[in-house]
Formats: structure tokens, sequence, C-alpha cells
């Protein structure tokens, strides 16, 4: 078995008295789709935020990629490779989509304490952000402010600057959150085209898509993993059933 | 003085259709008016003394004005506290010059130095806090170097200090003239105002303006936002620092006046009269608003109460400033 890309290792986050994740340990292969799984107010929102380094840690370890990153601020595990994407679509409005990219790609290339010359004409920067853009179908809306963009498309633009920040792993919070059936379409489709290239955590409600998708699924009940598993495994679980998936199966 | 007026009708009434000439129209008319100023105001009003050194005043205010913008406009940080730059460029000036070192070019290095250790000293405190709390503590900072300055008995305390001339260029009176000392002023105006430019399309510049619109996700693709906004104020600093040395000069006097919170609250009004985030914008809400307070002054000594709803007015019903008015908003 290879060394896991990403391993949580006891991982626990209270607010006050409500402990959200609660001893938490998990491991994420290089190469595989993991889905984290849970119905609301599991706390896996709570546990990207603590994978990202949004929120820090109580207790416990994570190790990436063999080094330990529980105390790296954010953008210190981005530039080792752990890239997220957000649940509430975060992107820089007032930008176009190739912009949000191209900044994304400009935090790898270079400095970015460089006072002269027009960036928005740096093709080192744009290229490589139109190749992104590309691999999420959105290289025809290059252009358009990303403010003025449709949800699904913000969705893909998530994941394109997710892509550009050349990530060993991606987190990816609720990617289909607020789509249509359509558009959610659209962006299952591109998973499964990252699905392979890229070790994704991807953390869903979509229950249709996770299985889909996923080749382990963990799933996390008030801030506990209760099992992961292949997805088939995962859905014959009578614990899993009684927790969550019952409700819904009926 | 209608200069600026001027170029925002012809530049409203002319709808160029490139967007390149649209970008650059409002800049390279304005800049233009200032540059053949002098000779207009012999022209229209034979008064060219009175003209020249309202307009170095209006200009020395402007760049203060794109120095506050640099942060304000494109990086959303509003500091309350930056006349503070202003006194310590007016007061490198006047110590420097009462122990007889009229150099202006120590005089400029010791400003600038000055000027940016006291904003990377106070920024990097400041920047630690968001909102309010961020304009509460430059306001704090600013207040602090005022009364500094008030207790300065050797340099005039709350009287200021009266320099024998101006700054001396290679031992010279070299910027004593109005024409010259315009010029000077001009001449920094620009520079600023094109090294702004540069920095806002620059890298740094795309991280600033990121930041601005949402800094998590710059945490997110890699960035740590605290450093670029500490540059930032670094450079705004210096910029403000520099305009703080020209009005000392323009004055020959030098006084705690220059760093009230009143001066940085109208700084920001400047900025915001003028439109945030263009720079040029700046320059216009600085001028507009020195204009409109000489006018306004000369007519009535009760101007006050004029000038002050017909701010509010603006701010309630021009969104975007006169930047705004003439339809160019803020380019991104």
């Amino acid at each position: 078995m290879p060394e896991p890309l990403l391993k949580l290792d006891h991982l626990r986050k209270a607010y006050g008295a409500l402990v959200v994740t609660d001893d938490v340990s998990l491991e994420v292969r290089p190469g595989e789709l993991h889905a984290i799984i849970g119905p609301n107010g599991a706390g896996k929102t709570t546990l990207i935020h603590q994978m990202s380094g949004l929120a820090r840690s109580d207790s416990g370890r994570i190790v990436f990629d063999g080094h330990e990153i529980t105390r790296l601020p954010m953008h210190e595990r981005v530039r080792r490779g752990l890239a997220r994407s957000f649940q509430i679509t975060s992107i820089l409005p007032a930008f176009s989509a190739l912009e949000n990219v191209a900044l994304a790609v400009q935090a790898r290339s270079g400095s970015s304490f460089r006072m002269f010359g027009d960036a928005a004409r740096e093709e080192a920067l744009n290229e490589p952000a139109l190749a992104a853009l590309n691999l999420v179908n959105l290289g025809h809306r290059a252009h358009v402010p990303a403010g003025l963009l449709s949800h699904g498309e913000k969705r893909q633009l998530e994941l394109a600057v997710a892509l550009a920040t050349e990530p060993k792993l991606l987190l990816l919070d609720e990617p289909l959150a607020g789509t249509g059936h359509e558009e959610s379409e659209r962006v299952v489709e591109i998973l499964r085209g990252l699905k392979g290239r890229y070790t994704i955590v991807l953390i869903e409600h979509d229950m249709e898509a996770v299985f889909a998708l996923a080749d382990r699924v963990s799933v996390l009940v008030y801030g506990r993993v209760i099992a992961t598993d292949t997805p088939e495994r995962v859905r014959a679980n009578a614990e899993v059933r009684a927790a969550y998936l019952g409700e819904e199966a009926a | 003085m209608s200069g600026s007026i001027q170029v925002a009708e012809q530049v409203a009434g002319a709808r160029p259709s490139t967007p390149g000439l649209r970008r650059y129209a409002v800049p390279v008319l304005l800049f233009a008016a200032l540059a053949l100023a002098p000779w207009l105001a012999v022209a229209a009003f034979g008064a060219e003394g009175y003209v020249l050194s309202l307009l170095s005043r209006v200009m020395i205010f402007a760049i203060a004005a794109i120095a506050l913008d640099l942060i304000l406009g494109y990086g959303a940080l509003v500091s309350f506290g930056h006349a503070a730059f202003l006194g310590i460029g007016a007061y490198s000036v006047g110590i420097l010059s009462s122990h007889g070192i009229e150099d202006a070019f120590i005089q400029l290095a010791v400003t600038l130095g000055a000027s940016a250790l006291f904003a990377l000293v106070t920024g990097a405190i400041s920047l630690r806090t968001k909102g309010v709390y961020f304009i509460m503590i430059t306001l704090a900072f600013g207040q602090m170097l005022f009364f500094l300055a008030t207790s300065l008995a050797a340099y005039g305390g709350d009287d200021g200090l009266t320099l024998a001339n101006k700054s001396l260029v290679f031992g010279q009176k070299l910027i004593e003239g109005d024409r010259v000392f315009y010029y000077v002023v001009f001449g920094c105006l620009l520079g600023v105002y094109l090294l702004g430019r540069s920095i806002v399309a620059s890298r740094f510049g795309r991280v600033l303006r990121g930041t601005r619109e949402n800094a998590t996700r710059m945490e997110a693709i890699g960035y740590h936002p605290f450093r670029y906004q500490l540059t930032a104020y670094v450079i705004s600093g210096m910029m403000a620092g520099l305009a703080g040395f020209l009005l000392a000069n323009q004055a020959e006097f030098v006084s705690p006046a220059y760093m009230t919170w009143q001066r940085s609250g109208e700084l920001i009004f400047m900025v915001i009269l003028g439109g945030m985030a263009s720079l040029h914008g700046a320059v216009l809400g600085a001028a507009a608003f020195l204009l409109l307070e000489e006018y306004l002054a000369g007519w009535t000594e009760h101007w006050k109460m004029i000038f002050g709803p017909l701010l509010i007015l603006v701010v309630l019903f021009v969104r975007g400033g006169i930047m705004g008015l003439i339809g160019r908003g803020r380019d991104a």
C-alpha cells in the first residue's frame, strides 16, 4: 500500500462545548477520489476548513505529502500543493474569468512584488490560465467578468482556479452546491475528467454524484467518521443506513 | 482653475469609441491642462502668482490623494491617519532647515526614509486589524504624531516654524520662483501618477486588487495578503510624505495643523469626491475640493455652511464621484 498523500490523525475541533470534529482519522491515497459525505451539521465544512488551513485544529495532526502541516497557514499549504474550492462561490467578481485564474498561476510563478509591466498582458500567466479554463470547458468565457457568469459557470471557474495552483491534492467543498440539473451534470462530467489525474477529496451532498465518482467514501456523522469504504459497501453498511442514508433511501 | 472642469465636460461630450482612448482621455487632458495652466492663468486672470500658488497647492494635495487612493481605492484600506505623512514630510524640511541643512535632496531622502519607517511600523500593527478597527488605529497613530509635533517646543510647538527660504538645489535657490516651483510640483505629480498607474496594472497591483475583492480567496490560491498590503501602505506613505515635503516648501512654513485628523478626513473626501480607484480621480477630487473651498471662502465667511452639505450631496447622489459623472467608472 502506498503512503497516503493526506493523513488526518485524531483531529479535533470544538466551538465552545460543541465538538464539531471529533477524533477524525482519515487517509487519502494518492490518485483516489475520496468523498466525504454526511448529513447537514455533520461537520463536513469544518473538516475541510481544518484540512485547508482556514480553521485551526484544537488537537491532532495533519500530514500532507510526508510533512506535518497542522499549524501551517492556508497560503503555505497551497504552496505545498493543497488547493481547495469553496462551497459558497468565492471568486473575484470584478476580475475577468481569465484574470481570476491568472492570479492563481501568478502565485506560483515568480515574484508578485513586481511593480512594472502590465500583468494582464503576460502570456506566461495567461496561457496556463487559459489552459485551466479549457480544462473546465470555460475557455470561451475567458474575458467575461466573473461576476457576470452563471452560477454553474462560477462553479466551473472555482475548479479552474484551484487547478491553476498546480495542486497535488484538490479539496472540493460541495462543487455542485446550488447548481441546477443540467449544470450539475456538466460539473460531474468535468470532475470525471479530473479523476485519476489529481488526488481529490470531495465533500458533496449529491449522493448520486458521489456514488458515481468516488473510489472511496467516508461517512461523517456528528463529527465522527463512522465508515470509510468503497461506495458499494458504504451503501450496504447498516450503521450508515441507520444514521444517514436510511431517511433518503426510504 | 476651470481646467479640470472643462476637461470633464469635453470628455463627457466626446464619447470616444475605443476603450483605450476612453481610458487615457481624462488623464491626458487633465495633465495637459495642468501643464498649460501658467499661460492660461496669465491670459485669463492676469494674476499669475495667485493662480500658480493655488494650483501648486492643488497638485500637492493631489499627490497625497493619489497616495491614499492607492491603498483606499485599490486595497480597500481606509487610512484615517494619512495626514501624518504630510506632517512627516513637512517637518523633515522644517527641522533640517532649522539646523541649517537646506539641501533639497537630503531633505527629500529624510522625508522618504522617515515616511517609509513610520508606515512600516504603524502599518505592520494596523494591518493586523480590519474594517473599523483599521480606521481607528490609523487615526490613533496620526493623532500620536500630531501631539508629538505640538509638543516640539524647539521647533515652534503649536505655532510651527517658518522657513527662511525654500529648499536649496545644489546650494542654489533654484526652485524659489513661482513658475519653477509649479513645474517641480507638476513633475512630482506626474511621476507619482505614472508610478501609481504602473503599480496598479502590475503583478503586485493585481494581488492588491484581488485582496480588496476577497482576501480569503487570495490566501486560498497561495498569497499572504498582509505582505502586499504592508508594501502598498509603505509606498503610499512615502508618496504622501513627498506631498508634505512640497507643502512645506510651498508655504515656507511648517505646523502641526498639517497633520490634524481633519486633514486626514479631507484626503479621504478628495478621493471619494473624485472617484475611488482611478488615480486621476484623486487629482480631480483634490482640485474640486480645494478650488470649491477657495471659491466659497472668497464668497462668504460662512462658506462651511455651504461646503459641508454640498459634499454630503455629492457622496449621496453621485456614486463614483467625479469620475462616475464622467461616466468612466473605475477600471478594475
